[in-house]
């Protein structure tokens, strides 16, 4: 239950901070209109990272949390920010395989890792079974939590290989707050999303490469 | 019942886009040259404001500008209102203070807006915002509601001697009196009803623009009442007249209240974006939130209840003090009078009751409606009135109450509300099946086999909704109506868009108030899309609140669908060639008894757009129709929910084992839905009573400020719940709906205590009942026995 807690990597050293690999993606490239990651006298640091199976690489102020760097940069905005204390999970993504909290890892750390968001989980235009257990369950009301919910609970499935109870999902999501449903249907939800994903045979940990 | 219509489960039209990360809140829309907004706000609860320094923070890198109250009093902007009056016992209306957007003179809580700063980046506006020197002499704090109106006390507005808004009142004090005078039993308890802090997940957020081309200003702000909003910033706050201001509110993250009222933040950033020629964002982070947003419930309450020998209620008095900040919310006088004291009869024929509230200033953040709104205060002290009575007298509770239910309709209480229907004994017959109610002896034996204490309590709750009729809340001291537009405009194919001043955060607006066009008009519900939530749009709208949506939203919808069916049949009359009240429409199809021929509902739009079967001068073209909805009456939901739990009186942990809610709503339209809203309105209930309470330190200072200190609910804290449905139609709508969106938050905090105090023996513990509360109580007694 611990693992949104867990970086997926050490902060990279500044020096290293620009491999330079992979070719820079036209959108994640160019520098925003609104560059609220960069201010003024602030430390630069270049980046390069694979986002939803896109290269996305900046130049960012070395203070930018990964969150910031993917709402503002990459204009992808289905991740949220819901506290400053790391507690309500609205911006839970997947780093190399692993559940974090975006709001609390700088995007210098993030150097050379692969990134999914919400906006990743769908493939070929088919939804995650998991995204559609929550709308099958009405697991979600505002929607606000609804991105850090998924992207958790995917995590949990996979790391528990589907091996789980209403007790297992009411524990393992200790680090997601949901103000509107009562957890009673999004509990629903992942049990029905962790039946899915079992049967398709992705309830397995993912690979962190 | 058709598979998208009234009664449906249907599955959310707007989830698509949630849980693909693609709905639009404030916080992800970004204007072209978007600049940023921080606010510097007070460290002290109660101090004078001596100097503000803006000169190094204006030097800043990156900073576009620096203002405070003075600037904004220079350009004569209106301060923050409070728009419900109240007045005292004696007549007098109530004493409120100035709430100026940023502080003039003095601030009055930790979290008060002392000054704005504007940056190129937020980083810049942050980095210039550390860099305001703001000069404090601190003055003693007003914390404590029970004290605060004491003489030796701080004064926190000049206009409030004793930091007293109003004294008011409701109900009969002698005919009380005489009925306690004459009572076998009389019940009297004290209650504390814990202040809450509201934490929907999404922050509040504005961004303030301005059209210097057409002298015209836009806000995008996290809001459950857009029209309101733009009606307050125009009319009262001055910022600019209501047709030159545009107040969008894209996807809300939740609200629970705490997105109704209108804000400094959001008066400030849509000011400063004329003053800098820069659109201005501002959001929220959580802290801001804890410390800002309007906060919910704060009553101290001494209660009483007498009852005769046979067990019959004779009477109810109680005595609050309702804590309501450093200043005035935008309807925060309303809700611990006309929301509170009116619902003091409960489901039960209470002859007599007096009610009477004094409103407290104290140095806090400003409390106004959190969901509920009052009625969870009132459902608290009738329902642990009623089980205590009930214990005293030696009666079972069910029995107890259902001895004293009101069991025929309309129903006039002593304190205002005409209940129109319901069936209170269905409710709790099913709940107490449910529940297995019988069974509850053997439980708490096997529970004690284990060294736990089980206790089962109960909460049969009624609430006022719809928050409406307009007259009635007028003649109460509101200073809006309360009813609800709609506008239905069908497209020439045959599809429809509808406008709704109703506002959905969460409600799942855009697929109920779809299912009613559905099934009306008998059109796939893929035809319906939903619009709300700009004002540009929508004509005028009240908003989301008070469970109203339903009850009062949905059924302008129905009125404006009346109009354009009777416009259709006229056009399906001209096509048809038969006269119009031979036409009739069913399931979407026009036919007639004078023809063998029909019409689809779309054929009819595309006639109705064409024209070419009828004159300018026999018919206008076109299909759309708008309507106002002012109900004649409150709604009155009402259920009963049974909380069985376990508490370890070792540790104080104490775990619901089973929770039973058998709510009456009336109409269902998405039962999928309203059940969704039970478990909800459940979970905040408990939070209330075992986790969540906002404590100010006698500074001022807010101890319980991020979610590191504030106990949330989380997902292992609950079980999954009993939910089931008894029905008796509203009278007063024309769908029979009653509302549901506050049920559960009404329900809980009662049944939990109940059940704690049933499992503990003794009447000992407040909310929140947290480990360590219970653990005391549970071992109160051998305490007592130590200390002798």
């Amino acid at each position: 239950m611990f693992s949104l807690f867990r970086k997926g990597k050490k902060p990279a050293e500044p020096a290293s901070a620009s491999p330079s690999a992979a070719p820079p993606a036209a959108a994640a490239s160019a520098t925003p209109s609104n560059p609220t990651t960069t201010t003024p006298g602030g430390r630069m640091v270049k980046i390069n990272l694979t986002v939803n199976g896109k290269p996305a690489s900046a130049d960012i102020d070395a203070r930018t949390l990964l969150v910031q760097f993917l709402r503002e940069n990459l204009r992808l905005t289905g991740t949220h920010v819901g506290c400053d204390t790391s507690q309500c999970g609205a911006c839970v993504v997947h780093l190399d395989g692993r559940a974090v909290k975006s709001c609390t890892t700088l995007a210098a750390s993030c150097d050379g890792a692969k990134v999914v968001t919400i906006e990743g989980l769908a493939q070929g235009g088919k939804l995650h079974p998991m995204q559609e257990a929550f709308r099958e369950h009405h697991g979600l009301q505002c929607g606000f939590c609804t991105p850090g919910m998924i992207m958790a609970a995917v995590d949990i499935v996979a790391r528990r290989g589907g091996r789980v109870s209403e007790d297992v999902v009411r524990a393992d999501l200790e680090g997601n707050i949901c103000r509107c449903t009562g957890y009673h249907n999004i509990v629903a939800a992942v049990l029905a999303g962790a039946a899915a994903m079992s049967a398709a045979g992705t309830a397995k940990p993912q690979a962190a490469e | 019942m058709t598979a998208t219509g009234i009664g449906a489960p249907v599955k959310r039209k707007e989830d698509q886009r949630f849980i693909t990360g693609k709905g639009q809140y404030t916080d992800d829309i970004n204007r072209p040259g978007q600049a940023y907004a921080v606010f510097v706000r007070s460290p002290h609860a109660h101090a004078t404001l001596k100097n503000i320094d803006l000169s190094a923070a204006l030097k800043s890198p990156g900073c576009l500008g620096a203002f405070t109250g003075a600037d904004l009093a220079a350009d004569k902007v209106g301060t923050l209102i409070c728009g419900w009056m109240i007045h005292s016992k004696d007549g007098s209306p109530m004493k409120a203070g100035v709430h100026p957007a940023l502080a003039q003179g003095k601030v009055r809580y930790v979290g008060d807006h002392v000054a704005v700063v504007i940056g190129e980046t937020l980083n810049a506006a942050k980095d210039a915002a550390e860099k305001v020197s703001v000069d404090y002499d601190a003055l003693p704090a007003v914390t404590e509601l029970a004290s605060a109106q004491n003489a030796d006390q701080p004064q926190i507005h000049a206009e409030a001697a004793n930091n007293t808004v109003y004294q008011w009142h409701l109900g009969d004090k002698a005919a009380v009196a005489a009925a306690f005078a004459g009572a076998k039993y009389v019940t009297k308890i004290d209650l504390i009803n814990n202040r809450l802090i509201p934490n929907a997940i999404e922050p509040r957020a504005a961004i303030g623009e301005w059209d210097a081309g057409n002298d015209s200003l836009t806000l995008y702000t996290t809001s459950q009442n857009p029209h309101v909003t733009r009606l307050v910033l125009a009319a009262f706050i001055g910022l600019a007249p209501e047709h030159k201001l545009r107040v969008i509110a894209p996807d809300v993250g939740g609200g629970f209240g705490s997105k109704i009222f209108i804000y400094a933040e959001e008066t400030v950033c849509l000011w400063a974006a004329r003053k800098v020629g820069r659109p201005v964002k501002w959001t929220g982070d959580r802290s801001e939130a804890f410390l800002a947003d309007a906060h919910g419930r704060d009553h101290v309450t001494h209660a009483e209840l007498a009852v005769d020998a046979n067990g019959k209620i004779l009477a109810l008095r109680a005595s609050t003090k309702a804590n309501l900040g450093g200043y005035l919310s935008t309807f925060a006088s309303s809700v611990p009078t006309y929301l509170y004291a009116p619902l003091l009869s409960g489901q039960y024929d209470i002859p007599a009751i007096y009610c009477e509230v004094d409103g407290v200033y104290t140095n806090t953040a400003p409390v106004d409606a959190y969901r509920g709104a009052g009625r969870p205060e009132a459902t608290f002290v009738v329902e642990r009135l009623v089980e205590v009575a009930a214990r005293q007298i030696g009666m079972d509770p069910a029995e107890f109450r259902r001895q004293n239910f009101i069991k025929s309709f309309p129903h006039q209480t002593p304190v205002i509300m005409a209940y129109d229907a319901g069936d209170y004994e269905a409710c709790l017959n099913k709940a107490l099946e449910l529940a297995d109610y019988k069974g509850l002896g053997a439980r708490k034996a096997e529970s004690a086999k284990k060294g736990l204490k089980r206790g089962l309590g109960f909460s049969a709750y009624i609430e006022a909704c719809g928050i409406a009729p307009s007259q009635a809340v007028g003649s109460l001291g509101a200073g809006v109506g309360l009813w609800e537009s709609a506008e239905v405009r069908v497209n020439p194919t045959g599809s429809v868009e509808v406008l709704t001043g109703s506002h959905s955060h969460g409600q799942g607006h855009e697929t109920t108030f779809a299912q009613l066009v559905s099934q009306r008009l008998g059109i796939p519900i893929e035809q319906v899309t939903i619009v709300h939530g700009d004002t540009d749009k929508v004509q005028f709208g009240m908003g989301t609140y008070g469970s109203r949506s339903g009850a009062v939203g949905m059924s302008a919808i129905f009125r404006a669908i009346d109009k354009v069916i009777v416009k259709a049949k006229k056009v399906a009359g001209f096509v048809l060639e038969v006269p119009e009240e031979t036409v009739d429409f069913n399931d979407g199809i026009f036919s007639s008894k004078a023809t063998n021929k029909t019409l689809t509902f779309p054929e009819v739009a595309l006639q109705a757009y064409i024209a070419h079967k009828f004159t300018g001068a026999q018919l206008e073209p076109g299909l759309k129709e708008g309507a106002f909805f002012d109900p004649t009456n409150f709604t009155f939901p009402s259920g009963v929910h049974i909380c069985e739990l376990e508490i370890d009186p070792a540790t104080g942990a104490t775990r619901i084992e089973r929770w039973t809610a058998v709510d009456d709503f009336g109409t269902l339209v998405n039962p999928m839905i309203v059940e969704g809203q039970v478990h909800g309105g459940i979970v905040q209930g408990v939070g209330q009573a075992l986790l969540e309470g906002a404590v100010y330190n006698k500074d001022g200072q807010l101890v319980t400020a991020s979610f590191m200190d504030y106990t949330m609910p989380r997902a292992s804290d609950v079980p999954s719940f009993k939910v089931a449905m008894t029905s008796t139609p509203c009278p007063s709508n024309p769908l029979g709906i009653k509302g549901c969106g506050e049920a559960g938050a009404i329900a809980a905090p009662a049944a939990v205590i109940n059940a704690i105090t049933d499992a503990l023996g003794h009447e000992g513990v407040a909310m929140p009942a947290t480990p360590q509360a219970v653990w005391r109580a549970a071992n109160r007694s051998t305490q007592k026995l130590a200390a002798e």
